[in-house]
């Protein structure tokens, strides 16, 4: 809007100011608290689906792709329901708190990590798998080989499921309510903070959610260029 | 080149993982006592908390979380148990609330009162409104653009009143003139005079904004415009885990002589936002 208030965030962002440090440090605690979360259960789940025949495969998949654009005030609103304290998870007392949004973020990345690792892990040859039955690998044996072919996919699916939940406002503001110093987030901040006065501030998350934005998509770039160069 | 490529994806990995359980490690910190207080959005709006609630936190060692939303929804807040102490501004949403056994006692502590902004140029002839009724009357008559809350809070429930004052009832279906938009207090502003339309605002957050609009106060001082706060601590008999015993040392303190004090000396350039309310 002014030029004081652009001057400022810039000032903001080279004296490393510390409320600006506070919250891209939760952004990013979020968002890697819960990419983790969805690795960590969507990796195996993805070699599984990838190696399995099963009944009912193909509408498992779809409907996996389909989750991938959960819109995030429905989950929010599907958190929320389960974590207040009138809700059937409110003894944990999880509402508005990191916590929250961790819970809320894993939900968004499960779907996007799983599709991905799925999507990557099917073009490898399906032979693979038969080979390394042949050869009398142990499940483990097969599954740390399946994922260390396909490890450039499971890179990329993590870096896209970051990507998502680190920009993402409506979990987290649903879930964790804007609370300073405790809840807020880069996108919550920029959301709520800019209508209250505070624009530089505001201006500068900005600087640091785009140059965030930018890395992943640098990262997902190399990764992709790797893949095709020693495929 | 083949060995930079696998210095890069090993270092990659050892960040994503190293950084992953940094981040989950540090997920939760519960070694300070935290008080969720859900308030109307014109007491942090317009900085008076940032005032009102550090010498509390340090005297209590706690931490106060501020949920900032409109009335209605901090009551709803309440009423879900998910706050310990509420700060708002419907009286009757109030008594309501505390009938129906969600709140110990609803604590009058400061006022303020609402004013009508609008255009310089006062399109609907605001100003030679003799009443508030009148000055809503105005704004109906010439259909001239209005920005509601639209979000159940203090000030939206104040509004709708003030149009059944003045003979609009069914306000909300009277036109594209009418907009509600469901935000809180200084988005409405800040909305209002970008579509240089009419609103009706808390004086807090009017004089916290003053600087960055170009709306003036078109209509001010009618009684009916008073505008009490009311502070209130969630009953435990409904919902056992609120923290009572702070939330009431909160109520006692922002009723206490020094917290009274803030209010009375909260100034934005130089002018008073919120009037202590107990003698």
């Amino acid at each position: 809007m002014n030029r004081e208030a652009f001057l400022e965030a810039v000032r903001l962002l080279l004296a490393l100011d510390r409320e600006l440090v506070a919250i891209t440090f939760n952004s990013l605690r979020f968002a890697l608290a819960s990419t983790a979360i969805a690795a960590v259960i969507s990796t195996p789940l993805g070699v599984l689906i990838a190696f399995r025949e099963f009944a009912g495969k193909r509408l498992l998949v779809s409907a996996m792709h389909t989750l991938m654009g959960l819109p995030t005030v429905v989950v929010g609103l599907l958190v929320f329901s389960l974590l207040s304290r009138s809700g059937p998870l409110g003894g944990l007392g999880l509402m508005f708190s990191p916590s929250a949004v961790v819970i809320g973020q894993s939900v968004l990345a499960l779907p996007i990590v799983l599709s991905l690792v799925y999507s990557g892990l099917s073009r490898l040859d399906p032979e693979l798998r038969e080979t390394l039955v042949t050869l009398g690998a142990s499940p483990v044996q097969r599954t740390t080989k399946i994922l260390r072919e396909g490890r450039i996919a499971v890179a990329s699916a993590i870096l896209t499921a970051f990507g998502r939940v680190v920009g993402e406002v409506g979990t987290a503001m649903m879930l964790g309510g804007n609370i300073r110093w405790y809840t807020r987030t880069i996108t919550t901040a920029i959301a709520l903070e800019t209508q209250k006065g505070a624009f530089a501030l505001s201006v500068a998350l900005g600087v640091v959610l785009l140059l965030v934005a930018f890395g992943v998509n640098f990262g997902l770039n190399y990764l992709i260029r790797f893949r095709g160069g020693t495929a | 080149m083949k060995k930079v490529q696998r210095t890069m994806i090993t270092g990659f990995w050892v960040l994503l993982a190293g950084s992953m359980a940094w981040a989950t490690g540090t997920g939760e910190r519960q070694e300070v006592e935290r008080l969720v207080l859900a308030t109307t959005t014109s007491t942090e709006n317009s900085g008076l908390l940032e005032e009102l609630l550090p010498p509390f936190e340090e005297e209590y060692g706690v931490v106060v979380d501020v949920i900032a939303v409109g009335t209605g929804q901090a009551l709803e807040i309440g009423r879900s148990g998910d706050a310990d102490v509420l700060m708002v501004h419907a009286p009757a949403l109030e008594a309501e609330f505390v009938a129906e056994g969600y709140g110990v006692e609803r604590v009058y502590f400061m006022y303020n009162d609402f004013v009508v902004l609008g255009p310089t140029s006062d399109p609907a002839g605001v100003r030679d409104a003799r009443d508030a009724s009148g000055a809503f009357g105005a704004i109906a008559e010439a259909q001239a653009p209005f920005i509601s809350r639209g979000d159940n809070s203090g000030t939206h429930v104040k509004e709708l009143s003030m149009w059944s004052a003045a003979g609009e009832a069914d306000v909300a279906g009277a036109g594209p003139w009418y907009r509600e938009v469901g935000q809180g207090m200084g988005a409405v502003i800040t909305l209002a005079n970008e579509q240089q339309a009419y609103t009706l605002a808390d004086r807090g957050t009017f004089l916290a904004y003053q600087g960055d609009i170009d709306l003036e106060i078109v209509h001010q001082g009618d009684p009916e415009l008073f505008n009490p706060y009311g502070i209130i601590a969630v009953d435990p008999q409904r919902h056992p885990h609120v923290k009572v015993e702070l939330a009431q040392a909160l109520v006692d303190y922002v009723t206490s002589a020094p917290g009274q004090a803030i209010v009375d000396e909260y100034r934005i350039a130089g002018e008073q936002l919120f009037f202590p309310a107990v003698e």
